[in-house]
């Protein structure tokens, strides 16, 4: 697969071919699991294909999704933002899903499969927290006891979302190991579904992970970009360019799966630029980053010279994590998306402005592709462009608020040096 | 003879079992690390020098602590191996290294292998790197004749203990266990069994571990196998400022 030239690899993923057995997207993804967890792998993909390809699983997950996440999602024209903006600007309203983001879409699916594999527990990691929500509410759902593992680090900057996990009956657990964030969380839901790997069953939030996660993850997270087609194709057509923000790669990787084979349309990721350029002030993977292998994949990663991760840095929690799906690598070697970055400022400048402007609340994630759309669009007047808005903002609350704070303390230190 | 031949016979000299101690390289304190070798190595039939790692994600919270106390003093693949070249002895017991993928991916898998004959090391455990996935840097041992070790867990089918023990070099690795590496559990009860079905699929020495601390265990899993593996418990020898070659010597039944 590796020697296959870029063109080839991109027809293959369009053809349905991409994983492969091995689970790999050109020479991206694989299996890189501790030999305990391997039968569990194996076990794992047999299910996962078996049952997304059963009538009566899609049946069950559809009445689910619309039901119960409320499907199909709305997609909004956003006068206010495209007259600001100088394009035609259309949100794909992920926010607008139960428990607030798309990460619901990929947890009810997996607690489905949960279930019909004979699984008694399940364990998940979480960042900003809307995976645990998502989590916690989908093993409610189908009846599963639930564990999230969070990093104390994120604990703090998203408290609200903790209380709601708990409210919907999952054990939370503060890790404090490594970096204390996403990554950290992820390595010890690892090590607790290793210790269990017969009758746990790990509900991985993103995109990344060991085959068959980023698979399973993209075909539950599809509904995005199919739905966003439909909604669009039945308004105005097809859009000039699409725009996600890209931590893991989970809604971006669902979005734009409904226009891979649209080759006019423009594809963007945006990642986490964070404070600056440096390694550990952002999170950039595919912008900055080099293929390795962390958490069973190889795919871009963000370390230094000896092979050891670095930490990274964003204001938003569900993008600070230094991996990225494998299919994301592919689609930036074979040229298919584009991934730029956006700023701490720049996102939460878009914030404010789709705020004020269109009386929507994003989540600091979800800015970050308006922020990169923002740019494109000064750049490319009198188009059309799609949005994922793929959570809503209420988890922020307390970040915002810390920021407002610092800004008004920056004016009164001016004012009183002035004084 | 090859350096993996080497570690086989290393492990089956003189049909007592053998005891392979695992440290994390310059753990403690860097500046020890060729001392705590040099005596670990004369108390153990093989050692197996751990690169650190951010995210050693089949680790307990030993290891752990050992690995970030490592990292921060500066401890990376380059500078192991530029300490194991500087060495003034000789070990009888060959070297091991455990790493993550990753370092070893960074570091090339080919100038690895060179490296490693270079500085001594006779093979490699690769916690994350299951036979599926091994090719690219087997080829580059394999190449130079060195050891790359497969791991088995009581979680391992039938068919696959077969294979994987049939690919290994070295000695199999017989986790004890599923879960991760240290705690102070007991031992499976089904142990016995499930070491028995490992020496019949493998024509290999087999040594196992994950939480071993007691002399107990050690006779325990000597009866079913032809080595153990300590760790975590002479991670935590070291940091009480036991010496090593004293606590290993403790252990051997």
């Amino acid at each position: 697969m590796t020697t296959m030239n870029h063109e080839a690899l991109f027809q293959a993923l369009l053809d349905g071919k991409l994983p492969d057995a091995e689970g790999r997207f050109g020479p991206f993804g694989g299996r890189y699991v501790p030999e305990t967890l391997m039968p569990a792998i194996n076990r794992l993909t047999e299910g996962v294909y078996r049952h997304l390809a059963d009538d009566k699983f899609q049946r069950r997950l559809h009445e689910e999704l619309t039901g119960w996440v409320g499907r199909p999602t709305a997609l909004a024209k956003a006068p206010r933002l495209s007259k600001r903006w100088g394009v035609e600007v259309w949100l794909k309203r992920e926010d607008l899903a139960h428990t607030g983001a798309h990460k619901i879409n990929n947890t009810i699916g997996q607690a489905l499969l949960a279930q019909a594999l004979g699984a008694t527990r399940v364990v998940a990691e979480t960042g900003a927290g809307q995976h645990g929500v998502a989590a916690a509410a989908a093993c409610a759902r189908v009846g599963l006891p639930c564990t999230v593992y969070m990093g104390e680090v994120d604990i703090a900057r998203q408290a609200p979302n903790v209380d709601r996990i708990v409210r919907l009956g999952a054990k939370v657990v503060p890790v404090t190991s490594g970096d204390r964030t996403l990554r950290a969380a992820i390595n010890e839901a690892m090590r607790d579904w290793v210790a269990d790997p017969d009758d746990t069953y790990y509900l991985l939030g993103s995109a990344v992970g060991p085959h068959p996660y980023p698979y399973l993850v993209r075909e539950l997270q599809a509904v995005i970009g199919r739905e966003a087609r439909e909604q669009l194709m039945a308004h105005s057509g097809l859009p000039d360019a699409a725009f996600a923000c890209v931590g893991g790669g989970s809604n971006a990787i669902g979005l734009f799966h409904g226009f891979l084979a649209d080759r006019q349309v423009k594809l963007f990721g945006v990642e986490a630029g964070g404070r600056g350029q440096a390694l550990g002030d952002h999170s950039a993977t595919l912008a900055a980053g080099r293929p390795g292998i962390l958490h069973g994949a190889h795919s871009m990663l963000l370390y230094d010279d000896d092979g050891q991760i670095q930490e990274t840095h964003t204001i938003a929690a569900g993008l600070d994590y230094p991996g990225v799906g494998p299919e994301h690598s592919l689609l930036q070697l074979v040229g298919r998306v584009e991934y730029v970055t956006a700023s701490d400022t720049e996102a939460l400048d878009a914030l404010e402005e789709c705020c004020s402007l269109e009386g929507i609340l994003p989540a600091l994630e979800s800015a970050h592709a308006l922020a990169g759309a923002k740019r494109w669009a000064k750049a490319n007047p009198d188009t059309r462009i799609l949005i994922g808005i793929s959570g809503r903002g209420d988890k922020d609350m307390p970040i915002l608020d810390q920021y407002s704070a610092s800004t008004s303390d920056v004016d009164g230190g001016t004012a009183n040096a002035a004084a | 003879m090859q350096p993996r031949e080497q570690l086989r016979q290393a492990l089956t000299l003189d049909g007592a079992p053998a005891l392979i101690a695992f440290i994390t390289a310059g753990y403690p304190r860097p500046e020890r690390f060729l001392q705590v070798l040099r005596e670990v190595g004369a108390a153990a039939d093989a050692v197996e020098i751990g690169v650190p790692f951010t995210d050693p994600m089949a680790d307990g919270v030993t290891v752990q602590r050992a690995s970030r106390t490592a990292l921060q003093n500066g401890v990376s693949l380059s500078w192991i191996f530029s300490q194991l070249a500087a060495r003034d002895f000789e070990l009888s017991a060959p070297i091991l290294l455990m790493s993550y993928l990753n370092p070893l991916f960074a570091f090339g898998f080919r100038r690895l292998a060179e490296r490693a004959v270079e500085t001594g090391v006779s093979g490699f455990i690769v916690p994350d790197l299951p036979f599926e996935e091994c090719m690219p840097l087997k080829t580059e041992l394999d190449a130079q004749g060195l050891a790359l070790v497969q791991l088995v867990t009581p979680a391992t089918p039938a068919e696959r203990l077969r294979k994987l023990c049939a690919v290994s070099e070295g000695f199999v690795y017989a986790v004890t266990r599923t879960g991760i590496t240290g705690g102070a559990e007991s031992l499976p009860e089904d142990l016995a069994d499930y070491l028995a079905a490992v020496k019949r699929a493998s024509r290999l020495p087999v040594c196992a571990g994950f939480g071993v601390r007691e002399p107990e265990q050690v006779r325990l899993i000597a009866e079913h196998a032809d080595g153990v593996i300590v760790g975590s418990a002479l991670l935590e020898a070291l940091e009480a400022g036991q010496p090593p070659g004293e606590f290993l010597a403790a252990l051997r039944p």
